[in-house]
């Protein structure tokens, strides 16, 4: 757990030191309000005190949260209200019913629960196994020395900036072309589908949970060779047990990407029956968008609901991750 | 990080004695330190059996390519699968190990995928151009097909079986043949006749009845079926399910010129070195062959009236909306991560999980959500918000600009909130009270102290935010799909487009046909501007040192 510490309090010391030079030379006394505070509080004492000390923070929460969430509500109220249309959706909790679930799962040529089955498994398989992959990946990066490891770790880094979906076209040429050979790989197949985005598995992740990997002393691999275990070992028993966290994270990411993916997978997957449901939903509401509304809502509140119950438990590890990676830089 | 070698077992020689140079621990726990221990048996047979799967699959995959005769795939694929082989059964060489699934399809559905684009951007590959020239004269004479004058009569009964349906004729002399889409003639035995000497009836197969072959006549007049293997033949078709005439190419191939010629008019179609047969009157037919162009691509792009203008705005515009994106999201992220970092302000957790909702929500949906909202005639915002109001949010060029920002900021405010919240808490508390000592505002504390600092950590991450915004695909895409669509173009081009979905677009848009080649040079183009924009910038932060260390 050092080494991003370390490294950011060595990065402290060139700035601080200028910055405190300055400020023995800079008159105090500038004015310390931050932005968004009323100078027409600051008079009356007690509560103008407590506006400048916290007060407005709460009144930038609450704006900030009404943007954040009025979304939300209003599709989960427009999900509810079975008058169906954008029109109809714009009283907000006028009326809560079911009609737009039932009417969603009951539509053959809408087949949802299908869609919803593909994504979980599509998401699912890719994120698993993308974890996996990431994972040995960054085993062999952190714990051994080998040549093309530094151009290895540099090419990831580069690779990042370059997401699959660029390549779409060639993506989709190939697969037709596999398609040809091997049907079941090819267009139209969620395994198919699956592999071209394992393509992307290492790219992503691996650069982060390296980071990760590096955070765990080499000392516990150490004693445990001297104890007689193999390189596997170490690897599943005491590697990854230690770097859960990084691994839910990114299990979690790539799932969340993965089933909101839609370029690569709306060319790939053309059967209404394979879709996932970013390809569905999207087909469904594009073309009539106002009839449509109502149902698309639901649609969207039980597709987004696995999703969000994931991130909302596993938010603690997400937060932690997303920031050690960050200090990490 | 100690910078300790670690080695397998099996590669460095057991307790050669010397070669962990400097090792200060004592000589019978040099080598056991320094090396890992072979696979205990559980870990060989896992192994074992995990290679013959992989194994099983690429000889299944490897016969296939043998069937379809794709040699140099096949010689690839071969090269591949031994050098899997060998890396595990091989002694020694651990990293790739670990390395080689990542890799394998890394290499194959990320970075060749990359030089197939380049290589398809350098191509007329699109609708009409999908083949080689062969498969197009063949194509050619299989579809332009007028029927034979005076030529006789087959009966014909239409049958079905696994939901394709197939045509058994009866030729004048009573010869019975079947046939279907580009499966061609085949005498068959044993059909069963009707009183006039019409086959109806094959085993097997399902005869279709009168209804139904009315229920289906699109398809069934749809059914070609080539009289032999060679096109030039011609084909049976039939108008009705109950006759069928023979059809033949209404152009003649003339192989050693290479020429096609309209049988009726005379008129001759030449290869035009552009992918198709072209009259000299420039008229050509519509399918043609894949060739390469060369630039030609790129120069259309910046050439041809109908994109020259619209491809400048998209280019101008992705950088606007990616940088825009970034600064927005950082800045209030930035903004909130200093607001609610303080360790005794009530509610904090709540507004917190609150804030960070719309990062859960898929990004896909938000899309769709907010164009809901946004809707100029029935949307929230104008028809409850604003009280009846048309503005249009999503029609406007520049109030739809603006609108995909929002969008935008919404979905990436939480992200930043995070990130700079993570890196805040990371800055030693002491430089705090140290600059608060020497008497500096917080405004102060905060400019000269904590946003450097910030910077350096979060510097990589704001590049990585500009790479994703540039290609980020979705918002746009399901928000306002491009649009709305620049006057001065036929083409699919509008006002939000970004350069990726552009490509999306010409390669799969609906209307115009598909451009693989155009849409693959748009990408290259992307590629070449994302792969400056990071070189110049990972330049000037520290990123990279982390890779030496």
């Amino acid at each position: 757990m050092n080494g991003p510490a370390q490294r950011v309090v060595s990065i402290t010391d060139q700035p601080l030191a200028s910055a405190a030079g300055d400020n023995t030379r800079e008159k105090i006394g500038a004015d310390p309000a931050p932005a968004g505070e009323l100078p027409a509080l600051r008079r009356r004492k007690p509560f103008g005190a407590w506006f400048k000390d916290k007060g407005w923070r709460h009144v930038v929460g609450i704006v900030v949260t009404i943007f954040a969430i009025f979304p939300l509500l209003y599709v989960l109220s427009a999900a509810f209200n079975s008058t169906g249309t954008l029109v109809g959706s714009n009283a907000l909790f006028s009326r809560i019913d079911f009609g737009n679930f039932t009417e969603l799962m009951n539509n053959p040529s809408r087949p949802f629960a299908h869609w919803f089955v593909n994504t979980m498994v599509v998401g699912g398989v890719t994120s698993a196994a993308t974890v996996f992959l990431g994972a040995m990946a960054a085993y062999a990066f952190s714990r051994m020395r080998f040549t093309g490891r530094r151009i290895g770790l540099l090419s990831l880094l580069l690779l990042q900036m370059f997401p699959q979906l660029l390549a779409v076209v060639a993506i989709f040429l190939l697969l037709s072309g596999i398609s040809e050979v091997i049907p079941a790989l090819g267009l139209g197949s969620q395994l198919g589908l699956i592999m071209v985005y394992l393509g992307g598995a290492l790219g992503v992740n691996t650069y982060l949970m390296y980071g990760f990997f590096n955070t765990v002393p080499q000392s516990l691999d150490e004693a445990a060779k001297i104890d007689g275990a193999s390189h596997a070992q170490i690897f599943f028993g005491i590697i990854l047990r230690l770097v859960t966290p990084i691994l839910a994270v990114v299990g979690l990411l790539s799932f969340i990407a993965i089933s909101g993916e839609f370029v690569i997978a709306s060319v790939v997957l053309t059967d209404p029956d394979s879709q996932t449901l970013a390809v569905g939903l999207y087909s469904f509401v594009a073309q009539q968008r106002s009839e449509n509304w109502g149902v698309f809502a639901a649609g969207a509140v039980l597709s987004a609901v696995p999703v969000m119950a994931l991130f909302l438990y596993l938010q603690r590890y997400i937060v932690s991750g997303l920031t050690q990676g960050s200090v990490k830089g | 990080m100690t910078d300790t070698e670690l080695r397998p077992a099996d590669d460095s020689a057991p307790a050669a004695p010397g070669s962990p140079a400097g090792k200060p621990a004592g000589k019978q726990a040099v080598p056991r330190r320094r090396t890992f221990v072979p696979d205990t048996t559980k870990g060989t047979v896992a192994k074992i059996v995990l290679l013959g799967l992989v194994d099983a699959v690429a000889v299944y995959v490897l016969m296939m390519l043998f069937l379809s005769q794709s040699w140099g795939v096949l010689a690839v694929a071969a090269a591949v699968v031994l050098v899997i082989n060998w890396i595990y059964l091989r002694k020694g060489g651990l990293p790739a190990k670990y390395l080689a699934p990542g890799v394998l399809f890394l290499l194959v559905f990320q970075v060749f995928v990359v030089f197939f684009s380049g290589y398809i951007a350098f191509t007329n590959y699109g609708d009409g151009h999908n083949s080689t020239k062969d498969d197009a004269i063949a194509a050619i004479q299989l579809t332009a097909q007028k029927r034979v004058p005076d030529s006789p009569a087959y009966k014909a009964a239409v049958l079905s079986k696994d939901e394709s349906f197939y045509l058994l004729f009866t030729d004048p002399d009573g010869k019975i043949s079947l046939g279907s889409n580009g499966k061609p003639l085949e005498e068959v035995s044993g059909a069963g006749t009707d009183s006039t000497g019409k086959a109806n009836a094959l085993d097997g197969y399902r005869t279709l009845n009168f209804q139904e072959i009315v229920a289906n006549q699109q398809r069934i007049l749809a059914i070609t079926v080539p009289v032999s293997a060679n096109p030039a033949d011609g084909t049976l078709r039939t108008a009705d399910g109950s006759s069928a005439y023979q059809f033949k190419p209404a152009l003649k191939y003339d192989a050693g010129a290479g020429t096609f010629t309209d049988t009726d008019t005379g008129a001759v179609y030449r290869d035009n070195g552009k992918g198709a047969f072209a009259k000299d009157s420039g008229e050509t037919l519509s399918t043609g062959w894949k060739i390469d162009v060369g630039m030609e691509n790129f120069a259309r792009a910046f050439t041809d009236p109908s994109l020259r203008g619209p491809l400048l705005g998209v280019i101008l515009w992705t950088f606007t909306f990616a940088v825009a994106s970034v600064a927005l999201t950082f800045a209030l992220g930035l903004f909130l991560a200093i607001t609610f970092n303080r360790e005794d302000l009530r509610g904090k957790k709540v507004y917190r999980i609150l804030m960070i909702l719309p990062y859960a929500f898929p990004a896909f949906l938000s899309g769709l959500v907010w164009s809901g909202i946004l809707n100029p005639q029935f949307g929230w915002l104008n028809q409850t918000l604003l009280g009846g109001a048309t503005i249009g949010w999503l029609t406007d060029p520049v109030l739809a600009k603006i609108s995909v920002l929002v969008v935008n900021l919404w979905l990436g405010f939480p992200y930043m909130f995070l990130v700079c919240t993570g890196a805040l808490q990371s800055l030693p508390t002491e430089l705090d009270e140290a600059a608060r000592m020497d008497g500096a505002s917080p405004w102060r504390v905060f400019r000269s102290i904590k946003l450097p600092l910030l910077l350096v950590s979060i510097a990589p991450l704001l590049i990585s935010s500009f790479a994703f915004n540039f290609n980020n695909f979705n918002v746009i895409f399901m928000l306002t799909g491009g649009g709305p669509r620049f006057a001065d173009t036929d083409r699919d081009i509008g006002a939000t487009d970004i350069l990726i979905t552009l490509v999306y677009k010409v390669a799969f848009g609906q209307g115009t046909g598909r451009d693989y080649g155009l849409a693959s040079a748009l990408a290259i183009i992307i590629f070449i501007i994302v792969a400056t924009v990071s070189a110049i910038s990972f330049k000037q932060t520290k990123a990279l040192e982390e890779v030496n260390s």
